[in-house]
């Protein structure tokens, strides 16, 4: 193990210092929220394809039961956080951009939370193949942590395939407010670099670096205590500097090693292959007990709740009961947000259920800064503040301007689909311009374009293939009119010349 | 319980387009004092008549486009437009001009375009290039600086006032007898008359780096751009383009010619170049918007000037080279947008 310092790191392009408002909910100590009544588990975690449910209204089940199957190779199990009966399966409004309902599966507790009994730990998972190890991740229904969900195989069988060099495991947590991936490494640092091994021992690794961002002193130590017993020479600390967003996935690969994630590409196209924190910690709690993904830790904080904190919580889980946990509602409480200050997706209704994804729970008043400007959104001065910290290297006022004025043809040529929705742009704007907001929006915009374009193409396809069976239909029904034409006329004039020939005298 | 929506990120930014054009105003307030102590009231005068006359338009404008007034207004773009005027305007002026330059700064400059970032030029030279166009001999009258040895007594403040409002000097004085020629013009004249830089140099009118009095404007100019870029207002690479422009061929010009010619120090003190360079060119609405874009734009600008300055037909032509690299933005903004991360270098 080593501790590279600092200065090692590439520089990203722009990014900002926030305020951290991290101290907020990381001080106290990793609670546990009580088994709720009922548990609403929501078949679509991520953006793949909706798990397939394999119980059916009236089952009992046990925690850790698998309740849905995963549906191609871009979807994850789903497993019981607790036991008790399913009462329904059914569309329930689940946290999400779109606010849509999804199928849930809808379980009453009992209360007992029985553990189900053909879990066992992998006592010694070094022993194993790379493909037994995938397939046991797999089966625990392991997603990533770090705020997609995206399944953990899926990811895995894509770096295996295109041969990475590199693990790197994502504890810079830099959104503002956030603070459940610090109270994991300060209570499970040994737990995640167990895991970091066995997900380097399952793709044949010789380098993991732990990223860990420099406001986290007290993670950052007890990583290095862990480090100091877990004695992996592979393993490498480091030391991020606290600049949103150094976290984002692509931007941490490239702060460690210089590459640049291709456009529309993933970290394993450049050797790379990131994993939260939580995710290692999921592997690591696999292999000690067996028991697959059910929950997962949650910060809520903001000044909209009594008492912040971070708590461990089972998926399906309300939202409300976390906030009873935190002590409830203040006064100034008037917004929700799944997720932090500057990505998080604003929810309605606090009886929607905690989804995988959902990393914090973020309850504020109208506004988080106190010194911020009340001037209304006023038109684009171009000042060009925005492309000055973009960590993508986008110009979002040249963005701005071509999705408003009308020349969206020109927004992939602007790189559009490179922007990473970070939010830093809405943060400098002096116009107050909702630039992140325009983006996502022009991004379902361009995804209906295309979705339209591809239908478009496709109807004429068709039409074009009917044109040409019609026509062959026609041509050949031409040529065999032709040929009965020729072969009729051919035979009338053997007729004739039959019926001219002299008949066989009749005996 | 029901929450209320809106979308991410929630943190808000602590400045708005209001508060940096009220700072850019206030960054010109050193300037204005030094300018006053030297030249006499005309620039507080047409600072006050400027913006008020500025704002007028705007209101007018915005009432026929059936804008918000006291929104737009708050956000003192049209104050920064009037103050740039009121510094670009000859001192002392007929008051008739300066409501010529203002009105088609913001009617034709800025209006006509859609308001504010959508003018493609400098609403402040727009105005100023269609006064100079259309009152020449007005635009080019100047009151030398009242302060220090010369040969010279300034008008009274009366008959000051009396040539802004009648756009005539009351006898017994007349134009010829009151105007000088702008250090600059002196120059240009001199060189043209096989004079050296040194000689003309040598007029009364000359202080230590350029024009007397003006120098001292350019220090306090100096003054607030270093202070916008202090405050991260403006950035630095088109001042430091403009007068890298400028002071590169200078330099080389007077070194070719062993002095005959205005040095850099000339250059930069006199004229419109530091205005030009901190609060004119940096004007973010009309300027190039990349990093690149905005060195070849403040470069254009600087080098420009300084032909015009050299060979052209105007004493001073950073309105001109303004106006001009004004139209070339789009251009750059295209070909020098920066690469994006993860795409081919």
């Amino acid at each position: 193990m080593s501790s590279a310092p600092t200065a090692n790191l590439f520089r990203l392009p722009g990014g900002l210092r926030l305020p951290g408002h991290k101290r907020v909910s990381a001080t106290g100590a990793l609670s546990g929220v009580a088994v709720p009544e009922t548990l609403t588990v929501s078949l679509r975690q991520h953006a793949g394809t909706a798990a397939q449910p394999i119980v059916e209204p009236g089952d009992r089940v046990l925690h850790g039961q698998r309740i849905a199957n995963a549906e191609g190779g871009f979807s994850a199990h789903l497993h019981a956080p607790s036991s008790g009966v399913v009462r329904a399966i059914e569309q329930r409004p689940v946290p999400g951009r779109a606010n849509l309902s999804v199928p849930c599966i809808i379980i009453d507790t009992d209360g007992e939370d029985a553990r189900i009994d053909d879990r066992h730990a992998i006592p010694n998972p070094f022993a194993l193949g790379s493909r037994e190890l995938l397939d046991a991740i797999g089966a625990a229904g392991i997603v990533g942590l770090g705020g997609a969900a995206f399944p953990t195989l899926a990811k895995l069988n894509q770096a295996s395939e295109a041969g990475i060099d590199t693990l790197i495991l994502n504890g810079v947590e830099c959104e503002p407010f956030i603070s459940c991936d610090d109270a994991l490494m300060r209570n499970r640092a040994g737990e995640i670099l167990y895991g970091a091994r066995i997900l380097m021992h399952a793709l044949g690794l010789r380098q993991c670096f732990v990223g860990i961002e420099s406001d986290k002193p007290e993670a950052w130590q007890a990583f290095n205590d862990a480090a100091a017993v877990d004695n992996n020479d592979k393993l490498t600390l480091v030391q991020i500097p606290t600049i949103y967003p150094s976290g984002g996935e692509d931007q941490l690969v490239y702060l460690l090693t210089g590459r640049e994630v291709p456009s529309g590409g993933f970290p394993s196209d450049i050797g790379a292959l990131v994993h939260n924190v939580g995710t290692a910690a999921s592997v690591a709690t696999l292999a000690l007990s067996g028991m697959p993904l059910t929950s997962r830790i949650v910060t809520v904080t903001g000044d909209g709740v009594a008492a912040p904190g971070n708590f461990e919580v089972r998926f399906g889980t309300p939202i409300s009961d976390l906030i009873e946990a935190a002590g409830g509602y203040t006064e100034r409480a008037n917004h929700l947000i799944m997720g932090g200050p500057m990505t998080g997706i604003p929810i309605e209704d606090d009886a929607m259920p905690v989804v995988q994804k959902c990393n914090c729970v973020l309850v504020t008043s109208r506004t988080i800064t106190e010194n911020a400007s009340t001037e209304p959104e006023r038109p684009c001065i171009r000042c060009g503040e925005c492309a000055r910290i973009c960590p993508v290297r986008l110009q979002p006022q040249q963005m701005h301007r071509a999705f408003t004025i009308g020349d969206r043809d020109d927004l992939p040529r602007l790189g559009l689909r490179d922007c990473i929705e970070c939010g830093c742009c809405d943060l400098v704007c002096p116009s107050h311009i909702p630039l992140t907001q325009t983006f996502r929006d022009a991004k379902a915009h361009q995804q209906l374009q295309n979705y339209e374009r591809e239908r478009a193409s496709r109807a004429r396809e068709r039409y074009e293939t009917r044109q040409q069976r019609d026509q062959h239909r026609e041509t050949t029904e031409a040529e065999r009119l032709a040929d009965l034409k020729q072969k009729a006329s051919r035979d009338a004039i053997s007729e004739i010349l039959a019926r001219k020939k002299p008949k066989e005298p009749e005996q | 319980m029901k929450l209320a929506r809106a979308a991410t990120p929630f943190l808000k930014p602590a400045t708005g387009v209001g508060a940096m054009m009220r700072e850019v105003c206030l960054a010109l307030v050193p300037a204005a004092i030094l300018y006053f102590l030297f030249f006499g009231f005309g620039i507080l005068f047409n600072i006050a008549v400027c913006v008020l006359a500025c704002a007028a338009f705007e209101a007018l404008a915005l009432m026929l486009r059936r804008q918000p007034v006291a929104v737009v207004l708050s956000d003192y773009s049209v104050c920064l437009t009037g103050v740039l005027i009121a510094f670009a305007l000859p001192t002392y002026l007929p008051i008739y001009v300066t409501f010529t330059a203002c009105a088609a700064a913001v009617l034709l400059g800025k209006h006509v375009y859609g308001g504010i970032g959508y003018n493609p030029f400098n609403p402040a030279m727009v105005g100023y290039v269609v006064a100079l166009v259309s009152f020449p001999i007005a635009m080019s009258a100047w009151l030398p600086p009242g302060l220090g040895d010369l040969d010279y007594t300034m008008p009274t403040i009366g008959e000051r006032l009396a040539y802004i409002f009648t756009g005539n000097w009351p006898a017994p004085l007349t134009a010829e007898a009151i105007t000088r020629a702008t250090p600059l013009d002196m120059v240009r004249t001199g060189l043209r008359a096989s004079e050296t830089f040194g000689e003309i140099g040598n007029s009364p009118m000359f202080g230590t780096f350029g024009g007397y009095g003006w120098e001292w404007v350019g220090n306090g100019i100096l003054a607030g751009g270093a202070w916008l870029l202090y405050r991260g207002i403006i950035r630095w690479h088109i001042p430091v383009a403009v007068l890298f422009g400028m002071l590169a061929p200078a330099t080389l010009d007077t070194l070719a010619s062993s002095g005959t010619t205005p040095g850099p120090a000339f250059h930069l003190f006199s004229g419109a170049t530091l205005l030009g360079a901190f609060f004119i060119a940096t004007d973010p609405v009309s300027a190039a918007t990349s990093p690149r874009g905005r060195l070849i734009f403040g470069f254009g600008i600087g080098f420009t000037a300084w032909a015009i300055r050299t060979w052209g037909g105007y004493p001073d032509g950073i309105a001109f080279a303004v106006l001009l690299w004004n139209a070339a933005v789009p251009l750059l903004d295209r070909y020098t947008a920066p690469r994006i991360m993860g795409h081919e270098r």
